[in-house]
């Protein structure tokens, strides 16, 4: 790097923080022949990317994000092509399982309104079919909605391939720099690290996770970030039982089995997060909750030993949807954060849409619910 | 705000381990008053130096010796002192819950007992959680017939169990001589003892030989080597090692220096090379943790009372740096010490007063360590293996693995965690994070201390979901996780 002449260094974009959606980011735009510098104040995917559960996931997604989850659907596919690994991406199907006649009429309801909408990745399924696909699933299950290309990944392996790809294709990457302060001057983006260095580029994109609100804070658009610790848990290998990823439709819950045997239980139970120690501290009791769900719809899980528990540090918007798009208030900037515990499908097409946006000016998708004025008193 | 966190503490002060650090602090905590409860997974007390003090088939003193007996000295004064004794308890999480109000500083262990888990709520938290194997992993080392030495020593001092077939001792340090001196005592036949202790580090150890001449390992290690050495073929300058056979161990393969590979027959293979800090719990706890350069382990930060970086929670024994039976036992009281001027049981100088005795206690018994630590101190090659050596056991990764995250761009056990799984299996890194710190640091040229170890998480040891989904749930835990 030291026999480059400043000059050609000096990126056309910097991208803030190095989760998937920063390096997804990275890597479309460096796709285009985009000079990126993204800058990292930990390591790549060190929070939410790095230790989520993994599921790729369309089904129950929010109406304003489903065509963006289908399209990234279409991505994750064919993922080996985009960052030249499969990132242990599977699909077996996700479901989403009534214990009750009633929580099933409420997820027809559901397929009946996609349905209406053009889309028809979501199904109900009765019991035989559920059965046949989840045979341990508890008796007094009546059926489930299932999107039969859902599956899951690892969403470390994943972020670190989006990330090795960008910078096969010229993308730097600065680990340990995080953003003291952003300022603009004459058409150009200034970025101060806590590092002690400063970065100029003329485009700014704000993918920085639970820690977004600060650097939107800085460009004069304050949002209501709340900043959340989902737990997950898994246990000692068993057997292999299970293919399909299943939630439920009346309680929290993800579980999913790897192919090594392991299962890891879910669903978006709230730990603590202590953001600014990159820290998380996890309640039993709501372990515990998770843990009863699994007994109750998982008979065979019984006797499973758990042998780790975490929380990754996220961040939630007050209505569950991600904010995507161009600054309300500042010209060159773009903001893709706030992915209230469901981004890591989405983040293949994120990326694109970023790019997409900054190097055309638009983008084919409808992300107008997304903006980030609608938080604008 | 739960009912539980409105009602008294469960106890004063809970003691996770009943090795020598947690006896001596049980006994004198629960002596000067405070409501005190000794938590330990075994079923009787002892610690793993202790193991079995009270029911050991091994009935012949001589065999364990006397340095094992002493331990029985402590039973009397935990009995005598009314603390509560709960073996057989597990601790697999200490983390202070969030309901916590300022005034009311308390922590909450979770725990399982009798196949039941339920947490426990306490105003201070003493971790004697002693000291781990150092891992040492070479070429074959996960074959039945190769174990540790300090867990062939729980055999013996539990169920009186010495190998049987053709017995190789190898690796160095002070506990492989000891267990190759009781086994001698025992009946049992050796086969060869192989000492990788690196030439080079009598070098470095014989400017510290005056501190190791007052202490009182002297006499009885030097005793000991030669007794040993007199029995047994010691191979001395061993610098390559491996374990070999199909299935099962066959043969101990190794090399000194550029000498000719050599090859010894054998059922059973012992490794050791010095024992770490078992940080795992004061690791979940949040406990700041720091490399230790002499020692060359991750121990956790205390200060001269032993207490951590998170308020109410103090360390005391190898668990927060080695220094032996000994040492732990009066560290452990120092400790104690300082817990009853935290909770205002005794002021600042009374507290200062009654130390000094065990602080004078304590620097005798760590005279010479850091001899001991320096010769001792195991070598580069097998800290940080070749490729094709695993590592992880639990996921099966190799060396070379490792090395090859490095170079995609992780820089530290936990990006190699995430990339590669290691140290995610059920021992959550106690065999395999010292060396995965170690073979990083190389691999980058840089200080362990630069790399950092796994950030652990609970439970730190495993439970059953049986025993989670049975934790006691209030209506309100519940109803906040229904989605309608």
């Amino acid at each position: 790097m030291s026999s480059q002449t400043p000059d050609t260094r000096k990126p056309d974009v910097i991208v803030i923080g190095s989760g998937l959606h920063g390096c997804s980011t990275a890597l479309h735009l460096s796709m285009r022949g985009v000079k990126v510098l993204v800058l990292e104040k930990d390591h790549v995917a060190r929070h939410a990317s790095g230790v989520n559960a993994g599921g790729v996931r369309q089904l129950g997604r929010h109406v304003a994000e489903v065509p963006l989850t289908v399209a990234s659907m279409a991505l994750w596919h064919r993922i080996g092509e985009l960052v030249d690994d499969d990132c242990g991406f599977e699909s077996h199907g996700q479901l989403k399982v009534a214990e009750s006649e009633a929580e099933l009429a409420g997820l027809e309801a559901r397929a009946a309104e996609l349905r209406a909408l053009g889309f028809g990745h979501e199904e109900v399924i009765g019991q035989a079919e559920l059965r046949a696909l989840v045979p341990a699933i508890a008796d007094h299950c009546v059926g489930a909605l299932i999107s039969r290309g859902d599956g899951a990944a690892i969403p470390f392996r994943t972020t670190f391939a989006f990330r090795r790809k960008a910078i096969a294709l010229g993308a730097r990457f600065e680990e340990g720099a995080g953003v003291a302060r952003v300022s603009r001057s004459g058409g150009v983006w200034s970025v101060e690290t806590t590092a002690g260095d400063r970065h100029e580029a003329p485009v700014l994109v704000n993918c920085a996770g639970a820690w977004a609100d600060r650097i939107a804070a800085q460009l004069g658009e304050p949002v209501p970030l709340e900043v959340i610790a989902p737990m997950l848990m898994i246990t000692a290998r068993v057997p292999p039982f299970i293919k399909p990823v299943v939630g439920a439709a009346g309680r929290t819950l993800s579980f999913k089995q790897f192919p090594n045997g392991t299962v890891l239980i879910g669903g978006g139970l709230l730990g603590h997060a202590v953001r600014d120690e990159n820290r998380t501290e996890l309640d039993f009791s709501q372990v515990s909750v998770n843990a009863r769900t699994v007994w109750d719809l998982f008979p065979v899980m019984r006797g499973a030993t758990i042998v780790r528990s975490w929380a990754g540090i996220e961040a939630r918007m007050p209505d569950q949807i991600p904010v995507i798009g161009p600054s309300g208030t500042q010209p060159g900037v773009f903001h893709a954060f706030g992915f209230s515990a469901h981004g890591f499908q989405l983040g293949p097409i994120v990326g694109r849409i970023t790019a997409d946006l900054i190097t055309a000016g638009a983008t084919d998708l409808p992300i107008d619910a997304f903006r980030i004025g609608r938080f604008a008193a | 705000m739960s009912d539980r966190a409105m009602s008294a503490p469960d106890f004063d002060l809970a003691v996770i381990g009943s090795g020598p650090a947690g006896l001596a602090a049980a006994a004198l905590a629960a002596g000067r008053g405070l409501s005190t409860v000794l938590l330990d997974e075994q079923p009787e007390a002892g610690g793993q130096i202790y193991r079995a003090i009270t029911d050991t088939p091994v009935r012949d003193r001589r065999v364990l010796g006397p340095d094992y007996w002493h331990g029985a000295e402590l039973l009397g004064p935990l009995r005598d002192s009314g603390a509560a004794h709960w073996p057989g308890s597990t601790v697999w999480s200490v983390a202070r819950p969030r309901e916590d109000r300022p005034g009311d500083r308390r922590l909450q262990i979770g725990l399982s007992r009798d196949g039941a888990a339920r947490m426990l709520s306490v105003r201070h938290v003493l971790m004697a959680t002693g000291a781990l194997e150092r891992p040492f992993p070479i070429p074959g080392w996960t074959l039945p017939g190769v174990l540790g030495a300090g867990a062939a020593q729980i055999l013996l001092k539990t169920s009186g169990l010495v190998p049987s077939g053709r017995v190789v001792l190898a690796g160095t340090g002070p506990l492989l001589w000891l267990l190759a001196w009781q086994y001698l005592r025992a009946g049992a036949a050796l086969d060869a003892i192989l000492d990788t202790t690196p030439r080079a580090n009598w070098r470095a150890a014989l400017p510290l030989l005056p501190a190791f001449l007052r202490s009182p390992y002297l006499g009885k290690g030097a005793k000991l080597l030669l007794e040993v050495r007199r029995k047994v073929k010691v191979v001395d300058g061993v610098t390559e090692l491996r374990a070999e056979g199909e299935g099962k161990l066959a043969a101990v393969v190794y090399r000194r220096g550029d000498g000719a590979e050599q090859r010894i027959a054998a059922d059973t293979l012992l490794l050791h090379h010095g024992v770490v800090p078992n940080l795992n719990l004061a690791n979940a706890t949040g406990c700041a943790q720091q490399w230790d350069e002499t020692q060359r382990c991750w121990r956790p930060t205390t200060d001269s009372w032993g207490a951590t970086s998170v308020e109410g929670v103090s360390l005391a024994g190898d668990g927060a740096g080695i220094g032996g039976a000994l040492a732990a036992e009066q560290a452990g009281r120092i400790a104690a010490l300082d817990v009853l001027h935290r909770l205002g049981r005794i002021d600042r100088a009374a507290r200062d007063r009654a130390a000094v005795p065990h602080r004078e206690a304590l620097e005798r018994a760590l005279r010479g360590r850091q001899f001991l630590d320096t010769l001792y101190r195991p070598a580069d090659v097998f800290r940080a293996p070749a490729d094709d050596t695993i590592v992880c056991r639990c996921e099966e990764i190799t060396a070379g693995a490792v090395r090859e995250a490095v170079r995609l761009g992780c820089s530290g056990p936990n990006q190699a965690k995430s990339f590669l799984r290691c140290g995610m299996g059920p021992c959550q890194g106690r065999l395999c994070g010292p060396t995965v710190t170690e073979v990083i640091a190389a691999e980058r040229g840089v200080s362990p201390a630069e790399v950092g170890y796994y950030r652990l998480r609970p439970p730190v040891k495993p439970i059953t979901l049986a025993e989670l989904a049975a934790l006691p749930k209030t209506e309100a835990d519940i109803d906040a996780v229904l989605k309608h």
